[in-house]
């Protein structure tokens, strides 16, 4: 039988809970400040409105080339950026959000790049123009997919534990979410449309393992009656550590497969997972659990009924 | 095998061929005519197209009432005898009636009470002898204006859409007043999007001889007259010269009128032009017109622009007329579509689109395939490495798993888009960890000194709430993702679904089955684990 952990194991994980506490307060400090400092998130069109127009030339071109080409057409607020996938002659180009500009602007884009490349000369990969109500829209509806599945979690644990329970987990989420934003923020990447289904499903996975320890401390609890609660926690997570990280271990595994292999589209995608998956593991240790201890520390009266 | 094992053993064999059947389909077209040939349907990022959203202008459609029942109200009021010393539209949706007597006012609402019933009086500022009336049309009869405006307009873009052929299109209404239409495998897309999004509103307009053009370009326009412009494309020189035209406000004949639309080519200069037909109640129309103004100029104009205006030389009673102007082959294919599917309602503008390029689908497609065989193999190879022959019966679920959503996709006609893959991909890191944590149970079971099956049957039933729960809370978050997702992100919460519902099969329910059918067949004194 191989083992990562020995089954003997015993870390005092909650006993290390302010150092954990510590830590998790820089990351999230840090991400809020990262955010803040950098005059909000670097939103992608899906949510800041606007049009990117993917192209592919055949011949070499720079970045300063399509710049002139595209002035002559008045559009002088493009961000231009060279593709980095397989090399060569992709470009990126982005517009602003300017409402009615928008309207027509890949077909013009593309009659003058037929103009100035030729037919042959180049090829639009993708194109994506978001106007000002549809991004409102899908600020809207992502704001409200966070929301309501924080609080479905909230009482679907609620109902299956304690609330004190589902307090720590959802507290756990919040911290994930906040981490996982944050690294997008500090590494300057783009939040997409996609990158909120990585952070909702960050949501899904990092609930998951803190179910799973949850569920082994309402076991030892039955077993274990007349412990301290603290003594139960610590010996919950170390009987589940070894499935912990197996479990995190193949899922970080697939989504660095993902990450590398995944294509330009999915990149930031799995981006998200990792630092998910990562900061998921870690607060389901260090934060769903503590919360529950801080608050029976702050509510000693409500100890809540036992199921 | 005991009777409860035979029943297992034949439920799963029955599941297993049914989704090989459902997966074949996409893999090969060679099967006899009664073999299910549902194929895994691919979104418009995997395999190319556009998808549009377009918003209909519904104001523009209730303006365009207002102003047709002022009109109808004016020639009301002049054949009553009810002198009015103004009637216009004002502000967009009103229409403002001024009078220079009060009995007149009284007249106004005796005409509205028996023939107007779908406008209604607004309240006014104005202090009470004010002698104008603010007209509105009913909310009623806006909210049926505008309803219809979308309504017509998504049947009229079907029409166009079919014509043009488009294989399997999506046209559909969204919300209030979108509408939502997926192109796939579209080569041209602007050539789509003009199509789509002309109002094609053609019209038949006297063209105004006795004033001057001149004259009426610097501004002085003679009441009840407009400019409108003719496009003359220059092709050698290009460049686009705007001539200008004086025509009389009032619209003659509309577009409606015409049941076919046909390209014909010019024998002289093999120059493409568009004939039209009109059905009987234009063709009476045509009649009345042309014999009125014989030897006057109609001027034939779509969406506000002039085509022609041929003069007319006779009374035309055949009932068909032609547009003529510098089209490109394409160009005039496309209007006479246009003309065949009638005109737009109501303006409508394009408010999203998301185009994905055939080449760059291949490449997703590809990246996406190579993602799920490396995440694949390396769990299965690590599952093999640190379970031994357990891990291999997580493996076989874990295969079985993969054509099961594979199979399923097929099966519902769910869309597999590229965050559908990652969805996979990592419903099979989620899968493992329901194998996981079965097994990490039975160890802990073994480590008690239990009997390998006992170890097993605790190991299972422990690890079940565990699993149902997790299971259970990833779903909330994949239905969430579903409501509030929009294209690619839905696909994602579909794979993630059906992965789920398909993993508690597998690792639940198959596993379970091999252990038994191992355990009971010989005595096992030490587990592969």
């Amino acid at each position: 039988m191989i083992s990562i952990v020995k089954p003997e194991i015993n870390i005092d994980f909650l006993g290390r809970r302010w150092i954990a506490f510590m830590l998790s307060s820089i990351l999230i400090l840090a991400s809020i400040l990262s955010i803040v400092l950098k005059g909000g998130l670097n939103f992608g069109i899906d949510f800041a409105g606007g049009a990117l127009v993917q192209v592919r030339f055949t011949n070499e071109t720079t970045p300063g080339e399509i710049r002139k080409v595209l002035n002559e057409i008045g559009l002088r607020d493009s961000i231009i950026q060279q593709y980095s996938e397989k090399g060569g002659n992709e470009y990126i180009i982005r517009f602003k959000n300017t409402s009615s500009k928008n309207e027509g602007l890949s077909d013009r884009v593309q009659e003058t790049f037929q103009k100035r490349y030729g037919q042959n000369g180049f090829e639009i990969r993708r194109v994506e123009v978001v106007g000002p109500q549809v991004e409102k829209e899908l600020r809207y509806k992502a704001l409200m997919a966070l929301i309501y599945g924080m609080i479905g979690i909230l009482v679907y644990i609620g109902f299956r534990f304690e609330f004190r329970f589902a307090l720590g987990g959802v507290l756990a989420l919040v911290h994930d979410v906040t981490v996982t934003i944050g690294a997008f923020s500090i590494t300057d990447r783009e939040f997409t449309l996609p990158v909120l289904a990585a952070v909702l499903t960050i949501v899904g996975f990092s609930i998951n393992d803190t179910i799973v320890i949850y569920d082994r401390i309402r076991e030892n609890r039955r077993k274990m009656a007349g412990k301290k609660l603290e003594l139960i926690m610590n010996s919950s997570i170390n009987e589940t550590l070894s499935r912990t990280i197996l479990t995190s271990g193949t899922v970080l595994f697939v989504v660095i497969a993902l990450f590398i292999l995944g294509g330009s589209v999915i990149h930031d995608f799995a981006f998200a997972l990792i630092v998910g998956v990562i900061a998921g593991t870690y607060s389901t240790v260090f934060v769903a659990s503590p919360i529950v201890l801080l608050w029976e520390k702050f509510f000693p009266g409500k100890k809540g009924k036992r199921r | 095998m005991s009777g409860n094992l035979r029943w297992k053993a034949l439920l799963i064999a029955i599941v297993t061929i049914v989704s090989l059947v459902y997966l074949s389909a996409s893999i090969s077209d060679q099967f006899p005519e009664w073999w299910p040939k549902k194929q895994i349907k691919l979104g418009l990022d995997l395999q190319g197209g556009t998808h549009l959203l377009l918003e209909v202008e519904t104001s523009k459609a209730v303006e365009n009432a207002v102003e047709r029942v002022s009109g109808d109200l004016k020639d009301s009021l002049l054949k009553k005898g009810i002198r009015y010393s103004k009637l216009e539209r004002v502000s967009g949706k009103e229409i403002l009636v001024e009078f220079q007597s009060s009995a007149y006012m009284d007249k106004l609402k005796e005409v509205l009470d028996s023939e107007f019933f779908n406008l209604k009086e607004l309240p006014t500022k104005d202090d009470k002898g004010s002698l104008s009336v603010r007209l509105g049309l009913s909310d009623k009869e806006v909210e049926h204006i505008e309803k219809f405006a979308v309504d017509q307009g998504l049947e009229t873009i079907r029409n166009r859409i079919d014509q043009f052929g488009v294989s399997e299109p999506i046209i559909q209404r969204q919300g209030e007043k979108n509408i939502l239409v997926q192109l796939p495998g579209i080569k041209d897309i602007k050539r789509a999007k003009d199509l789509i999004g002309k109002t094609a509103l053609l019209e038949f307009k006297l063209v105004d001889d006795e004033h001057s053009i001149e004259d009426a370009s610097t501004g002085n326009i003679p009441s009840g007259d407009e400019v409108l412009y003719q496009k003359i494309v220059d092709r050698e020189a290009e460049r686009v010269v705007n001539k200008p035209y004086l025509l009389k406000e009032k619209t003659l004949m509309t577009g409606d009128v015409i049941t076919d639309a046909k390209v014909r080519i010019d024998s002289q200069y093999q120059t493409p032009y568009v004939t039209m037909e009109f059905d009987n109640r234009g063709k009476r129309l045509f009649d009345r017109i042309t014999a009125a103004n014989v030897n006057k100029r109609l001027a034939i104009v779509l969406d506000k622009n002039v085509y022609s205006a041929p003069v007319i030389q006779e009374r035309i009673s055949g009932g068909s007329a032609q547009i003529t102007g510098s089209f490109t082959a394409e160009e005039a294919h496309d209007l006479a579509i246009v003309l065949r599917a009638g005109s737009l309602p109501a303006p409508v503008r394009y408010i999203e689109e998301r185009t994905v390029g055939p080449s760059l689908g291949r490449d997703s497609i590809h990246s996406g395939v190579i993602s799920i065989i490396i995440g694949g193999i390396v769990v299965i190879l690590f599952m093999m490495f640190y379970y031994k022959l357990s891990g291999v019966v997580a493996n076989m679920a874990l295969i079985l798993n993969i054509i099961l959503i594979m199979a399923a996709m097929a099966a519902f006609q769910a869309t597999l888009t590229l965050p559908g893959i990652a969805g996979i991909v990592l419903t099979i890191g989620m899968a493992v960890d329901a194998n996981i944590l079965i097994l990490e149970r039975t160890r802990e079971e073994l480590l008690l000194g239990k009997t390998p099956r006992s170890a097993i049957d605790a190991g299972y039933d422990r690890a079940f709430r565990t699993i149902l729960d997790s299971n259970l809370t990833t779903l909330i978050t994949a239905a969430l993702l579903f409501q509030f997702g929009t294209g690619p992100v839905k696909g994602f919460a579909v794979t993630l679904t059906i992965g789920i519902v398909a993993s508690f099969f597998t690792a639940l329910f198959v596993t379970r089955f091999i252990y038994d059918l191992v355990l009971t067949k010989r005595r096992v004194r030490t587990l592969s684990i």
